[in-house]
């Protein structure tokens, strides 16, 4: 017998960094700044907190919506970071990572042939959520020149009459983009207007250089009744393999939110519940620490990249860098193959994260600085035999 | 400037080149600035951390807590840096609590750490009391792991 996968998720391409992880994994010795996720283990307060909790016997399932203090936590620290308030019990989900969330609110939003709008290059996981949820994907393309922020005026001209959602990451993953506040309130007027309802994956929102405040586009006028607010974990206090996102949104968006996960899901794992009460209570000092790191590599990376010629903003957030390979004749997935087997050091390829993406590359610098520095020396040789 | 400073403090020997592409400053410019804080006296200089248990292990350490006697005019500084200035004395603080002064002595062997408490130390008059605790083993210093935690395993391509 045969077995016949649904048509809509055998239609769903591989992942390009599936097909690129697996090259790879076949090497040996290879400097890899492909990792999108931090470099630091969890803080060990973290840690000892959640080793505290297990030998308290803490194991069980928790509320499907989430252990209560933690919402509590997590409305304090939304409060607090984002000047948003939440009530807790009824307007905060807690999920396994903002994936799950993303999955979650497209689900609970969408009919079929509804479409979603969301800027490219992005997330590897935007389209194919959407389209899982029975929507119709549609990218709008960012720019270089505008350091990959949307425009207003670009969004504008691809909504439709279909158009439902509006899907925002900033800081981006994979260029490091960010809003001006005087911009995103453009967007948010358009999203009042054309009563869109706005996803907002702010996972990197802690991690913003030379000062910059990170501004939320819930904040804005009549925003925030229409704004599903994700962030997590994950990226500011180096817990990815915890597994702990959340969502904030009307409290009947939550409840719907909640339908699904319960049977889907149950609940988040109640370790890492625990672990993120503590992260988000007492974290601060770490995530300031690991953001000056961060900040200086980001400096090394792209002065390192642009001496070579490979022409690169300084990202305002996030830990990626974007460079422009075009002018070297390659595509972006020549680049990079040619990168790893020619000088074994791994980037992504741009159009990893759509067709946008094609001309670039993805540097992680979540990468220990000694690592850093070889891969950008093994880089400009290459650069400079492509030139040759 | 607390990039900077801890920058130094996590690595002094990192050459000043790389140090000003972190820093996204100019090589000109941080060295004036590391030779203004060296003048300043806010470095007051640069020290490699050792493994104990990998050099000079006959070498004895101790923490000891002193109780002493404060003058009128003086208080406890002139007592502090009396006892400072020995060399096995690697640093004095004055602390709060059931004693007032916490000092760590580095001496070549056992016998000649119990003869600077005995002789030297005990016998000053200010000091009323002391309490030794030698060393046994080290797990961190200056924030130098000497037991080290695995390096987290990662993924070696994610989006």
């Amino acid at each position: 017998m045969s077995i016949t996968i649904a048509e809509h998720v055998r239609d769903i391409p591989r992942s390009g960094i599936r097909d690129f992880f697996e090259v790879v994994q076949s090497m040996s010795d290879v400097i890899s700044l492909g990792i999108g996720e931090p470099d630091f283990a969890t803080p060990w307060h973290i840690r000892e907190a959640a080793i505290y909790a297990l030998e308290r016997g803490r194991t069980g399932y928790t509320s499907n919506l989430g252990l209560p203090r933690l919402r509590r936590s997590i409305a304090d620290y939304v409060q607090k970071h984002f000047e948003l308030s939440y009530e807790p019990l009824s307007e905060v989900l807690v999920s396994v990572g903002v994936s799950e969330a993303i999955d979650l609110a497209l689900r609970a939003l969408l009919n079929p042939g509804d479409e979603v709008l969301y800027h490219e290059p992005c997330y590897v996981s935007y389209a194919p959520s959407i389209v899982l949820s029975r929507g119709i994907p549609r990218a709008v393309h960012t720019h270089a020149c505008d350091g990959f922020a949307l425009r207003a005026d670009a969004l504008e001209k691809a909504i439709s009459p279909r158009t439902r959602i509006l899907m925002l990451n900033f800081p981006t993953n994979p260029t490091g983009a960010t809003m001006e506040p005087a911009e995103l309130e453009k967007i948010a007027a358009l999203c009042v207007r054309h009563d869109l309802v706005v996803m907002t994956d702010e996972i990197y929102s802690e991690i913003t250089y030379e000062n910059a405040k990170h501004t939320s586009i819930a904040g804005f006028p009549g925003m925030k009744e229409r704004t599903v607010f994700l962030h997590g974990v994950s990226k500011a206090f180096a817990m990815t393999g915890w597994r702990i996102g959340f969502a904030c949104a009307p409290a009947p968006l939550i409840e719907a939110m909640m339908k699904i996960h319960q049977y889907a899901i149950l609940c988040a794992p109640i370790m890492g519940q625990d672990a993120a009460i503590e992260a988000l209570e007492r974290g601060e000092p770490s995530v300031a620490k690991m953001r000056m790191e961060y900040e200086r590599r980001r400096n090394f990376i792209t002065s390192s990249l642009n001496e070579m010629g490979l022409e690169c903003a300084k990202p305002r957030g996030a830990f990626y860098v974007f460079p422009n390979i075009a002018p070297l004749g390659l595509t972006s997935k020549e680049f990079s193959l040619r990168l790893l087997r020619e000088k074994k050091v791994a980037v992504v390829p741009g159009t990893a994260f759509g067709p946008a993406g094609e001309g670039h590359v993805r540097c992680s610098f979540a990468t220990a600085l000694d690592q850093i520095k070889i891969a950008m020396a093994r880089l400009a040789e290459f650069c400079t035999e492509l030139r040759a | 400037m607390d990039s900077l400073i801890d920058l130094l403090q996590q690595n002094a020997l990192m050459p000043r080149a790389d140090m000003a592409r972190l820093l996204g400053r100019t090589l000109e410019d941080l060295d004036s600035v590391i030779t203004k804080l060296e003048a300043d006296g806010i470095i007051l200089g640069y020290q490699a951390i050792i493994n104990r248990e990998k050099w000079d292990t006959d070498k004895v350490h101790a923490v000891i807590e002193v109780k002493i006697t404060p003058e009128r005019d003086g208080g406890f500084d002139r007592i502090a840096s009396r006892i400072a200035k020995f060399e096995e004395v690697q640093s004095c603080y004055l602390v709060s609590g059931g004693y007032d002064l916490l000092i760590i002595v580095e001496a070549a062997n056992l016998r000649a750490a119990a003869s600077f408490i005995a002789e030297k130390l005990s016998t000053i008059e200010a000091v009323q009391a002391t309490a030794t605790h030698f060393r046994l083993k080290t797990y961190k210093e200056n924030g130098a792991f000497h037991t080290f935690e695995s390096a987290p395993e990662r993924l070696s391509v994610s989006p």
